[in-house]
């Protein structure tokens, strides 16, 4: 009656290779074993005495810095107040984006001018804005926060913009053709359809926004992940440096792993893309 | 066979005064319908004016090769197409953009595929309103008339193309239109799986009666289907010819009196073609 379902391609086309490595155990043993040769290589170098202690500390201190620096407090209220500024500043440009996308995506005359614009905007890296973010703002929150979304929300629109452009006109038809109006065609038809596209924008964007923060936060004195840095480095002590930079690609990785992974994770499974 | 089963099935009171009763066919008049636009080489007449009368649940297949304008003229009745010129009534009124009275189904099968089946298949009624419980049930319904049932949560990418058409279909009939506006839909699938779904598309056509406008460029199919098969000819897009089909049902590909049609109807378009390239 009904045909056989058809087998994700994935399956098909795997190598041995890929096979090999899909195998959990034998990837997470392989990078143990790098890092550990990592660490080993990094403490004979230390243990060289070329370099003197401030200039290089060993992993051992920097360990000691992380464990001391999260006793006192401080790196838990220096993360809180960074993440906070991320989030702040990524919502705004989420909201701002998902708007300026859709309207520059569907209206032909606003490609044309805001695109543009745009468009142009995205290549100037963000932390260009902070001296004239300074002049607007003055030495604040505010002006970081303005930085994070001159990074962030060019690349959601963008994002946004071309996954609404792209949106196969077949699925607008069949949609317009069962009865969908007005503001459904946007949430039930345009969005969900131009997801996956949105998705590497919204992806895209997270990353520019985390790393216009900390340039942000290296120029500017609060309390924040950047100046942690800033203070080793007046301090003469790198093992901070070095534990705070350990701290910085952790939250990175986790903010990735616990939200962005997932949702492509979804939109590959449901559309069935590989890769 | 099986939509037999849907009626016996159809629940009782309140549920079967709703959408689950199908809607019969009604009546289409094309009045004057042209399509011309403007091409690289000027202007270009995809569609000359047509005039065409349909029968409340009468099947007309529109058969021709490709760019003679029958896809155009089908966008045209369900609205997603302006028309240059003419008119298109249903039911005797005049028509203005896409209505549910007139779904068209695609080659391609259109289905969302951020959607799983039973989604998909309640799409129309989420639009039109209908409580999320009702919904289920009715889709629940239109999946086990086209022989899904199992696949409720299955993606798009997971099935086959006949299996993809199938969800079309059960989408479009779970909204109950009066009239189907089938663009080649059993155009990309395998010759096993289409004279499987043409057997089913006849039966929901002569449970139902609705009204089938089927466009094909295959001349079999459209003489198996049809009561009636219009063939147009390309450039400019035109019906050259008619062809009332009064052959038994259930038909098959194979039997005779369809192959004596068909060798037919080649000839007619064979000629169209001819005539063109002599031109």
């Amino acid at each position: 009656m009904a045909e056989a379902i058809k087998q994700p391609t994935t399956t098909n086309t795997l190598t041995a290779f890929q096979r090999a490595r899909a195998s959990t155990w034998g990837r997470w043993s392989t990078r143990i074993i790098f890092y550990a040769l990592l660490v080993a290589a990094w403490q004979l170098l230390f243990n060289s005495g070329i370099w003197q202690d401030f200039i290089l500390p060993s992993p051992l201190e920097v360990l000691n810095s992380l464990v001391t620096g999260f006793q006192s407090g401080l790196f838990l209220q220096s993360i809180l107040a960074s993440l906070g500024r991320l989030v702040l500043g990524y919502a705004i440009s989420l909201g701002v984006g998902l708007v300026l996308g859709l309207l520059i995506g569907r209206v032909n005359l606003l490609k044309e001018t805001v695109g543009s614009l745009v468009l142009g905007l995205q290549s100037l890296p963000s932390i260009c804005w902070l001296p004239l973010a300074v002049l607007w703002f003055g030495l604040n929150d505010r002006a970081i926060i303005f930085v994070v979304v001159m990074g962030a929300l060019f690349s959601i629109t963008l994002g946004v913009e071309s996954g609404v452009r792209d949106t196969s006109p077949i699925y607008l038809k069949a949609a317009r053709n069962l009865g969908t109006r007005g503001i459904a065609l946007y949430t039930q038809v345009i969005f969900p359809a131009a997801f996956p596209t949105i998705l590497n924008g919204l992806k895209q964007g997270w990353s520019f926004a985390w790393r216009s923060l900390m340039a942000g936060e290296l120029l500017y004195n609060v309390v924040s992940l950047g100046n942690l840095l800033q203070d080793g480095r007046d301090l003469l002590d790198s093992a901070q440096v070095v534990g705070v930079m350990l701290l910085i690609i952790a939250i990175g990785i986790t903010i990735d792993a616990l939200i962005f992974a997932p949702l492509e994770r979804l939109t590959r499974s449901r559309w069935g893309l590989t890769g | 066979m099986f939509f037999t089963s849907i009626m016996s099935a159809a629940p009782r009171g309140e549920r079967a005064e709703t959408k689950l009763t199908p809607a019969s066919g009604i009546p289409l008049k094309i009045e004057g319908v042209s399509k011309t636009f403007n091409g690289r080489a000027g202007l270009v007449e995809a569609l000359q004016p047509v005039d065409i009368n349909v029968a409340a649940g009468e099947f007309v297949c529109l058969l021709g090769p490709s760019g003679c304008g029958k896809s155009t003229l089908l966008n045209i009745i369900a609205g997603l197409e302006p028309a240059s010129s003419g008119s298109v009534y249903a039911n005797e009124a005049v028509t203005r953009g896409t209505g549910t009275d007139r779904v068209l189904l695609f080659q391609e099968a259109a289905l969302f595929p951020w959607l799983d089946v039973q989604h998909n298949v309640e799409f129309g009624l989420r639009q039109a309103g209908v409580a999320r419980k009702k919904r289920a049930e009715i889709a629940q319904h239109f999946i086990k008339l086209v022989h899904l049932q199992g696949f409720e949560r299955s993606y798009v990418h997971q099935l086959s193309g006949g299996m993809r058409q199938r969800v079309a279909i059960a989408r479009t009939l779970a909204i109950n239109p009066a009239v189907l506006l089938m663009d080649e839909p059993f155009g990309a699938l395998d010759a096993l799986t289409r004279d499987r779904l043409h057997a089913e598309l006849e039966e929901i056509w002569s449970t139902t009666g609705k009204t089938i406008l089927f466009v094909t460029h295959n001349v079999r199919e459209a003489v198996a289907l049809g009561d009636r098969v219009l063939v147009f000819a390309p450039r400019p897009g035109r019906i050259v010819r008619e062809f009332r089909i009064d052959l038994p049902r259930p038909r098959a590909l194979e039997d005779h009196e369809v192959v004596d049609q068909t060798a037919e109807i080649m000839a007619v378009l064979h000629e169209a073609n001819d005539a063109q390239n002599v031109a």
